[in-house]
């Protein structure tokens, strides 16, 4: 089997983030892999073992990117690849999808690509959806449980009403939630040779396309307005009392 | 401007975020409301009382299940026969992904989970959150037919007008062999989506500390933890039942193995924005409060009284909440006649 897992690095989850001069910062806050996106290593890499074969892990952005793909390299990828031009600027998900898929392609012969089911810094989720649209493979999101024999691929998605149980058939696009499980530590021995891998760059003439043009555009981000909430503190005797006096304050303000 | 609504329904009931996006495209201009599905005409009238104008049905045997591909086949098919201005979808599972393919099929973008939007001529630009909302931006499509998904209970939901009706147009399904299959559904649990939840009722970490338990003998540690902290949630889901809530819960209660990932408020849960969120022994990180804090009215019950969580609060009460708790279920149940 020949597996992909596209990742992005992020602003760690902890970070608080400001806008200074039309500008998003994170202060010193490190940048990870996007913690989505630990899943789909993590699923790529149980199928990787379930069924033999390979698993490359691919990622858009500049040189420090490289760290994100190390962190899965040393939780058991084979190889990795970076995807990075100058002309790269700004990007929507049309583009990044766009980018992907080419990648995908030009890697050949892949069976099955992973995905997170969005990046916690833009939350938009569409990547993996784009993806597998521009791949022509079907896109199975969101999934918790994976089943794969013969070519045939049996999947549990989270949806509003509980689970859905769909098949199909490789190639396909998976979407990962924590709901998969937890994600492995990568082992000493991997980040060792993590440390030491050699991580090739392609460049979009490489790729064979153009910088793709976005369409969605961010004219003004700003921080959200402070809510000014001053906690009121019940008290009183008895937690029946307590209670008695909270529920009544909840109550007069008529929101249930 | 004429705008397009996906209804996202389940088994023909459809999602409150779709009359949400129903009301939204009215204050536009003309909407088309699209039902794809199998048995579902009766969804068309009741688009025509949220506001549709028309009604664009596509009922086939193989629409019975959702399945992206063949949604977004004959949902972008229609857009690209009548060309509206506008496309929108609820942020739904189903919403946000067919969104996204439609958008590959029709060559243009998609703006997601947009919380406030404003139109000059037939051009939007949206504001959406990002960051789990620790930032908003703002949007704009520079292409034809702009696509956006609302965030769920982010737009009213307009009046339902018994009565009113519209033209409904039946429209053959796409014929194609679409890749994948729906074998079946498993349900879950409580009845109640977050999403969409009026009242949500959150445990933390400290609902599995209750100092008057003794476990079962013959627990480990872990086992006894996890037995503590399901007779809190029992506390939690009380006082949930009680006020018709949804259940939620902190990241460290997931990773506690106390509840199911599907309960998870916060960064790498569920985003929720209830008219009451209250949270019990939830100390409040970051991740979580980027999850609720739109939410109309924070109360918080936590022993501790420098817990950021009572910085959101507009209630709070420092105490034990396994005390509190089941007099709070007590009293609404009192007050409010259950």
């Amino acid at each position: 089997m020949k597996i992909v897992v596209c990742i992005k690095q992020v602003p760690d989850s902890t970070a608080k983030m400001v806008v200074e001069g039309g500008k998003v910062s994170w202060g010193d806050a490190p940048l990870i892999m996007n913690p989505w996106d630990e899943y789909a290593v993590e699923a790529a890499l149980q199928q990787k073992e379930a069924l033999g074969g390979t698993l490359t892990a691919v990622s858009i952005g500049d040189e420090s990117t490289k760290e994100a793909l190390k962190r899965a390299l040393a939780m058991g990828a084979d190889d990795a690849i970076l995807i990075s031009d100058p002309v790269l600027g700004y990007m929507d998900t049309q583009g990044i999808a766009q980018i992907l898929a080419t990648a995908i392609n030009k890697i050949g012969g892949v069976d099955m690509a992973f995905f997170g089911r969005q990046a916690i810094d833009a939350d938009a989720g569409l990547v993996p959806v784009q993806a597998a649209r521009l791949l022509g493979w079907p896109a199975l999101t969101l999934a918790s449980v994976i089943k794969i024999e013969g070519g045939n691929v049996r999947v549990e998605r989270g949806i509003e009403e509980g689970r859905q149980i769909v098949t199909s058939k490789l190639p396909v696009v998976f979407s990962l939630t924590k709901d998969f499980g937890e994600p492995r530590y990568p082992s000493f021995m991997g980040i060792r040779k993590a440390a030491r891998a050699e991580i090739p760059t392609w460049s979009l003439s490489g790729l064979g396309i153009p910088a793709p043009v976005p369409v969605i555009a961010w004219p003004e981000i700003m921080m959200p307005p402070v809510k000014e909430v001053t906690c009121e503190f019940i008290t009183g005797s008895s937690p029946e009392e307590i209670a008695e006096t909270l529920a009544t304050k909840i109550l007069a303000e008529k929101v249930l | 401007m004429n705008t397009f609504v996906f209804i996202d329904h389940f088994k023909g009931n459809a999602l409150p975020s779709s009359w949400e996006a129903v009301g939204v495209g009215k204050t536009l201009g003309n909407v088309t409301a699209l039902i794809l599905g199998s048995g579902v005409e009766a969804l068309g009238k009741t688009a025509f009382e949220f506001g549709a104008d028309e009604v664009l049905l596509v009922d086939d045997p193989a629409l019975a299940d959702y399945r992206a591909e063949a949604f977004a086949a004959n949902f972008s098919k229609l857009a690209a026969e009548q060309t509206p201005d506008l496309l929108v979808f609820p942020t739904t599972t189903r919403g946000r992904e067919l969104a996204g393919m439609v958008a590959i099929d029709l060559k243009t973008g998609v703006m997601v989970d947009v919380t406030a939007l404003e139109a000059a001529g037939d051009k939007i630009t949206v504001t959406r959150p990002i960051y789990a909302g620790k930032l908003l931006t703002k949007e704009t499509c520079s292409t034809k037919p702009q696509i956006i998904t609302l965030r769920g209970r982010a737009f009213p939901k307009p009046p339902q007008q018994a009565g009113k009706s519209g033209t409904l147009t039946k429209v053959p399904a796409v014929a194609g062999d679409f890749p994948t299959r729906v074998e079946g559904y498993t349900t879950s649990e409580s009845g109640v989506s977050l999403a969409d939840a009026n009242v949500i009722v959150s445990g933390g970490r400290g609902v599995s500390n209750n100092p008057a338990l003794t476990p079962p003998a013959g627990l480990d540690e872990k086992a006894a933890e996890i037995w503590r902290a399901q007779q809190g949630f029992a506390l939690v889901k009380d006082l949930a039942a009680s006020l018709g809530a949804a259940v939620g819960a902190s990241r460290a209660a997931v990773d506690g193995g106390y509840i199911p990932y599907a309960h998870q408020v916060g960064q790498t849960g569920k985003v929720v924005s209830p008219d009451v969120y209250i949270a019990l022994g939830i100390s409040g990180a970051i991740q979580h409060l980027a999850g609720m804090r739109t939410s109309k009215m924070i109360v918080a019950i936590n022993k501790d009284p420098e817990a950021p969580i009572f910085k959101l609060a507009r209630y709070g009460v420092v105490g034990d909440l396994f005390q509190i708790v089941p007099s709070l279920t007590a009293a609404f149940k009192k007050k409010m006649g259950k």
